[in-house]
């Protein structure tokens, strides 16, 4: 941090600390894969960080548990614990930096006066509106004056977790601090959404990589997603997707298609309505992610999925119209309504047919 | 027509029988074809959300949910492409096939007629008026619990089906939309079966409706939607 970080570039750092150049080389070509861009865009990726500087980033934190962190440096990527923190040129990060208080925050001065339009902010949790956003104080001030203020300057925003994307368990109904997603309180900047509940460790690096070896945002889906991580659904790549097309489920935690890993589609597994890179990235350095570990995915990664219903019910409950239960629920209730009322109107309709046909003939009566 | 047994009993107790051409051949092929599809939809649907118990053995040895899903799939296209075809013919068709589509609610008459039609069906009213239509009532449930309905499902249909499609695919470009604006894919889900239970109440009041209609107020109704005649009997 500091001066040094206008000159330097990615594989500068690299090598001062102590990286071969046959790591950085392998780093390259592994990066680009995990971006699926082919073999043909490693070249590209090791030109970019051996000739441009570093861009700094300033790593902001609102309302949040600082799970997003927690994945973000465990990430397995064979160099990125030791590396990316530092090829980030993370200038700024209250929970990892070493500086604190008013120094700490001078840092953010510096580096908006320094930097002005070329710098990233990365923001993990988000901030609350209610009360003028007292719920979530920063160095002293509401959070939201804190992260207009950095964004104002920033070249783009990134929204780490489900917190930033879209507001998560401090968000959820009634939501009493109002919290807000990013994307609701910045504009005029582009902002990637980053969702899960944490993101997987090697898709925050790769969204890093991704920008500041292009020096571009990468492409985003219709709800800011970067589509190469977030294009598909859970359910497209999961291992246990030929189970789902059989009809073989998990009926039971304890039963024998939960022993023999059918399909947690009954179990309430979100897979189907979840987009993310679980199923295919795995978590954990590729170790195992939860389908593979016996529970349906619960969908972190979409939006208020804590209002969305039990995890563990596939046709899950609706909040609305002040009535609460499932479509089944209401549909059946509806249907077996409708049904008797229908009996019933057919039986007084059949009752008065009769009595009407009975007046009719004695009115024949009377004419003969 | 009638038979001419029938003619002979109408002449012998004094009544005139009229019949107009209400449902043109393709009003009334599309309504088969979208009831068939109505059914397949709503059977394979329901097994698609809460799916039939496990299949033993191999799974190489079925692919039960993925014959669901393809039944699902088919119906729903022959149901999108239905609907398509019937908007076009409320264009080029007779004044009938645009009852579904429209709803006259400025016309006053047509409101007290609705109101009448309510206290026909609440017995308050001893005798049916004749349409050569739909009724008024009939109208008004049809073009929400039907047109709104159907598109509806269409729109979040095609949308759940994009998800598989993947980004890019034309069901995306065209419907991918929906997902975000209705709150996520879960919120999709819900509501598109939320709407299959709308649409068999529906069908089970139209059912109702048109039976007794066809009974009590005079009226052919069922045999119109095979022949396309309105038959008034007295």
């Amino acid at each position: 941090m500091g001066d040094t970080s206008v000159t330097e570039t990615f594989y500068e750092v690299l090598r001062r600390q102590g990286i071969t150049r046959r790591s950085f080389l392998k780093f390259c070509s592994l990066t680009a894969t995990s971006l699926g861009l082919g073999s043909a865009a490693a070249p590209r990726i090791a030109q970019a960080l051996e000739t441009k500087p570093r861009t700094p980033v300033i790593w902001l934190h609102g309302l949040e548990c600082t799970c997003c962190s927690e994945s973000f440096i465990r990430s397995a990527h064979p160099l990125t614990k030791d590396v990316v923190l530092s090829m980030l040129s993370l200038d700024y990060d209250d929970t990892l930096m070493a500086a604190a208080g008013h120094q700490a925050e001078a840092i953010i001065e510096e580096v908006k006066k320094k930097y002005k339009g070329n710098y990233i902010v990365a923001v993990e949790g988000n901030p609350p509106l209610n009360e003028d956003g007292m719920f979530c104080i920063h160095g002293g001030r509401p959070f939201v004056e804190v992260l207009k203020e950095t964004c104002a300057d920033a070249k783009a925003v990134i929204s780490w977790g489900a917190c930033a994307s879209y507001g998560c368990v401090q968000a959820a109904k009634p939501n009493p601090t109002r919290a807000t997603p990013v994307h609701k309180v910045i504009s005029g900047k582009p902002i990637i959404n980053v969702p899960g509940c944490p993101p997987i460790a090697e898709v925050m690096t790769g969204v890093v990589t991704y920008m500041l070896t292009f020096d571009r945002i990468p492409e985003l889906d219709r709800q800011g997603r970067p589509k190469m991580f977030y294009g598909q659904r859970i359910h497209d790549k999961c291992y246990r997707r030929g189970h789902f097309d059989a009809g073989q489920f998990v009926e039971n935690w304890d039963d024998e298609g939960a022993r023999k890993g059918y399909c947690l589609y009954k179990m309430g597994c979100k897979g189907p309505t979840t987009y993310n890179a679980c199923s295919s990235m795995r978590w954990n350095g590729g170790v195992s992610w939860p389908v593979q570990s016996g529970h349906g995915c619960i969908g972190c990664s979409e939006e208020g999925f804590w209002d969305k219903g039990s995890f563990y019910d596939r046709v899950t409950d609706i909040k609305a119209f002040g009535v609460e239960g499932n479509a089944d629920a209401i549909g059946k209730a509806a249907a077996g309504t409708v049904g008797a009322a229908i009996a019933a109107h057919a039986a007084v309709t059949a009752l008065v047919r009769a009595r009407q046909k009975a007046g009719e003939t004695e009115e024949q009566k009377g004419e003969k | 027509m009638l038979s001419q047994q029938d003619m002979l009993e109408a002449e012998q107790r004094g009544r005139q029988v009229r019949s107009i051409y209400v449902y043109e051949a393709p009003v009334r092929l599309w309504h088969w074809i979208n009831a068939l599809a109505m059914v397949v939809l709503a059977v394979t649907g329901y097994f698609i959300g809460t799916p039939l118990p496990t299949q033993p053995g191999e799974a190489a040895t079925h692919f039960l949910m993925g014959y669901i899903r393809f039944a699902h799939f088919a119906a729903a296209y022959i149901f999108a492409v239905g609907l398509l075809g019937r908007i076009y013919w409320a264009f080029v068709g007779n004044r009938h096939a645009r009852q579904i589509f429209m709803l006259p609610i400025t016309n006053k008459h047509w409101w007290s007629e609705v109101f009448f039609e309510v206290r026909w069906y609440l017995f308050l009213e001893k005798h049916p008026k004749k349409y050569v239509g739909h009724n008024p009532m009939a109208q008004l449930m049809m073009f929400f619990f039907f047109t709104i309905l159907a598109v509806g499902m269409v729109f979040t249909g095609f949308a759940i089906y994009s998800e598989g499609a993947g980004l890019g695919s034309w069901q995306d470009s065209l419907f991918g939309w929906v997902i975000p604006a209705l709150g996520g894919s879960m919120q999709v889900h819900n509501l598109h079966r939320l709407g299959m239970w709308i649409m068999m109440t529906f069908a089970i009041v139209h059912i109702y409706a048109a039976i007794r209609e066809d009974i009590m107020s005079r009226q052919s109704l069922i045999s119109t939607m095979i022949s396309g005649w309105r038959m008034f009997k007295d």
